[in-house]
């Protein structure tokens, strides 16, 4: 944002700075990025148990235009690597990635020839969550780091 | 009017759409090219293969026992069925059987995952059609049984809870209760998601007379499951083959009778209200004795022996490290996964791997059929015709 | 019903074709016939449309590697009769350089997408076949990655963060 660099370090700045990442980390919208097994899962956090509505993370959006949390849940194969670089530059800054599950963040099971050992390879990323699949207390407390990961942020 | 000396011509393009593989309609990676000539469908073609992970190649380089897990992650909104397939598949090539108490245990697994698999299935059919409140609905039933799954497994999806000869644990303490209670209680629950759809004139607008498919059609495209019984075919390997015991029980299969939409959503409600019985069955003739057959080489022996006697521990020793090995040979089993006939042909020569595993996945065969249901119709009924078809897509890419 | 036993249905086909059937085998009450290759599509014509034998349902079709074995690739047919509820398994041997066999899909038109994997994974080729492409594998995938001289990790290429993630940090 370009104002605040010309009005400096200062307790206007940090103010502001504070109130824009409680508004970023408070709304967050995810782009369910459902590739298999972890997308179920996913689905439960978004269910009446584990409600991520909570969060304020309730407006799944299916577009990448719309959204600032990409959540890779499952195997990325080579034939979609494309696709997922495809959508992540589609999003518009600021924006985060969680790779969740033992096969977005390497592989898992599967050291075969056509599987991606790591999300990482095709898109930066943020929180790295485990789990075969991760339960969706460990999905929440992945948002919950990236929320801690917005309050740091500078502007 | 007449025509001025320059005359004008329309001509018409066709245009071609692309659905997926990010979409939140297609169920998972599934990529559709649609041409359209307004918004009617002229040419449907699937594109897949998004997800292929080489799970048959794997499962050659991995011993019997571990092949396990990696069935789990097939069809995975109903896990158990094809850990169930495959258990039964090496223990046909074995030629031995589970015992009674552990056939009984699977019975009881295999319903409530086919009750878990068509609760997905309605939840996400129902939200991408437009009706969102059963999606919550279904998934608070689906809460309840992911609970009984991690109290028999540990593990709410993925139970790999199967053996080759039997389960890989007993039922725990409190189970019974907790079964009993959801059984109890489920049948008023799918009374509430009838009351929501069946009758609802949007429901049915949406549903009757879309993704029509004949049985003659139905046979010749591989469909199986509600998928074919939707059209009328009296199909069900659980009745037709019965495995793992299903021959005690009494269950009626429903059938549709235009092959729509509509009718497949009546076929796999029915066939929820049928597993909920079954289970109630099940629950009542639990017999007592082994939940695991005591082969020597083949199966694990029971933990007691293991810590007290030497002989034991070097057979349980032997088969973790080493593998089970059957006999040169070949087998195709089949049986009736929610989706349809989920088949694995095993071809063994004798060593701890399997030369080839391949999995017959009813999803892939189902989808086939797609581009003949809907070309022809609006776009938005192949959103529908999709969700009636059940298709998951990591059985199909496998 | 008239569900017919194994060996009833292996008499009735090799009484058709004695030449064609080169082999026969029970194995854990499953029926298996060898059939010659170029003979595949009038034995699987006369098993569907035969009154008594009624297979119309086209279960599986695969392929498998016997290269390093025996020398050969083998196309593999499951059957089944919905309304008979019986169940056979036909196996093609075909020679391993340029296997080729006819394409089943005027029979059963299920047979499409199968064909078209067992392609994609053996490199067998169907003729007649009326879209034979890959269906599972990349398109700019090479090799036929279930014939067992493929690597299991043989990915193409090995990594993606040179083509996706250069020059980043």
């Amino acid at each position: 944002m370009g104002l605040e660099s010309h009005l400096g370090d200062n307790i206007l700045t940090t103010t502001l700075t504070t109130m824009v990442n409680w508004a970023r980390k408070s709304s967050l919208w995810p782009m369910p990025f459902g590739l298999a097994c972890c997308a179920i899962e996913m689905m439960s956090v978004v269910a009446p148990r584990y409600d991520l509505a909570r969060f304020g993370a309730e407006v799944f959006r299916f577009s990448p235009r719309q959204s600032d949390l990409m959540i890779v849940a499952g195997t990325l194969t080579y034939k979609m690597s494309s696709v997922a670089r495809r959508i992540y530059d589609q999003m518009p800054e600021p924006k985060w990635v969680i790779a969740m599950g033992a096969c977005a963040i390497s592989g898992g099971v599967y050291n075969t020839y056509s599987v991606v050992q790591g999300l990482d390879q095709v898109v930066p990323v943020d929180v790295y969550l485990p789990g075969c699949p991760p339960r969706p207390e460990a999905l929440i407390h992945a948002i919950m780091e990236i929320q801690k990961k917005i309050e740091k942020e500078s502007l | 009017m007449t025509e001025t000396a320059t005359a004008t011509t329309t001509t018409t393009h066709v245009m071609t759409i692309n659905m997926g593989p990010q979409h939140p309609s297609t169920h998972g990676v599934l990529r559709l090219l649609l041409e359209l000539d307004g918004e009617t469908i002229i040419k449907a073609v699937p594109h897949i293969g998004f997800l292929h992970r080489g799970v048959e190649k794997l499962a050659e380089y991995r011993t019997y026992q571990q092949c396990i897990p990696l069935t789990d992650r097939l069809d995975y909104v109903a896990p158990f069925s094809n850990n169930l397939a495959y258990a039964l598949a090496v223990e046909k090539l074995f030629g031995i059987e589970a015992p009674e108490r552990a056939q009984h245990i699977r019975v009881l697994l295999c319903e409530l995952t086919r009750i878990a698999s068509h609760l997905l299935w309605l939840a996400t059919h129902a939200l991408d059609i437009g009706a969102m409140t059963v999606f919550f609905y279904c998934f608070r039933e689906r809460e309840t049984i992911y609970d009984i799954f991690e109290m028999v497994s540990g593990a709410r999806m993925h139970l790999s809870n199967i053996r080759v000869g039997g389960v890989a644990r007993d039922l725990p303490g409190g189970f019974l209760e907790k079964t009993r209670k959801f059984v109890a209680e489920f049948p008023s629950r799918l009374d509430e998601y009838e009351t929501l759809l069946t009758d609802n004139p949007i429901w049915k607008k949406r549903t009757v007379g879309v993704g029509v498919i004949s049985a003659e059609d139905a046979i010749d495209y591989g469909l199986s499951g509600p998928s074919l019984r939707g059209s009328g075919v009296d199909w069900d390997m659980r009745k037709s083959e019965p495995y793992s015991g299903y021959d005690k029980y009494h269950f009626t299969v429903p059938l549709g009778r235009n092959g729509d939409v509509y009718d497949r959503y009546r076929v796999r409600i029915e066939e929820m209200r049928q597993s909920n019985s079954i289970v109630h069955q099940a629950l009542n003739i639990l017999p007592g004795g082994d939940f695991l057959a005591r082969i020597p080489n083949v199966t694990l022996p029971p933990k007691e022996d293991v810590e007290t006697n030497m002989e034991s521990m070097i057979q349980h020793f032997k088969i973790i490290i080493d593998g089970i090995r059957p006999p040169k040979g070949e087998v195709y089993l089949s049986i009736e996964a929610p989706k349809g006939e989920l088949g694995f042909y095993i071809i063994s020569d004798g060593s701890s791997h399997p030369y080839r595993l391949k999995i017959r996945p009813p999803s892939f065969v189902n989808l086939e059929a797609l581009p003949k249901m809907v070309e022809g119709r609006l776009l938005p009924d192949v959103v529908a015709t999709i969700g009636s078809l059940d298709i998951v897509l990591g059985e199909i890419d496998r | 019903m008239n569900k017919m036993d194994n060996e009833a249905i292996a008499t009735l086909v090799k009484t058709r074709f004695p030449e064609a059937i080169t082999g026969s085998g029970i194995f854990r009450n499953e029926l298996t016939l060898i059939v010659k290759k170029d003979c595949v599509v009038d034995v699987a014509r006369f098993l569907k449309e035969n009154k008594e034998l009624d297979f119309n349902f086209l279960s599986d079709l695969c392929g498998v590697d016997r290269v390093g074995t025996d020398g050969i690739f083998e196309v593999v047919y499951h059957l089944y009769s919905i309304y008979k509820r019986h169940r056979v398994r036909l196996k093609a041997p075909i020679v391993s350089n340029d296997p080729r066999i006819s394409t089943v899909t005027g029979i059963w038109i299920t047979a499409d997408w199968h064909e078209r994997e067992t392609y994609d994974m053996f490199g067998i080729t169907f003729d007649g076949h009326p879209d034979l492409r890959k269906i599972l594998t990349p398109d700019d995938f090479e090799g036929h990655p279930l014939r067992k001289d493929y690597p299991l990790d043989g990915r193409q290429p090995a990594t993606l963060r040179d083509t996706y993630r250069k020059g980043e940090a």
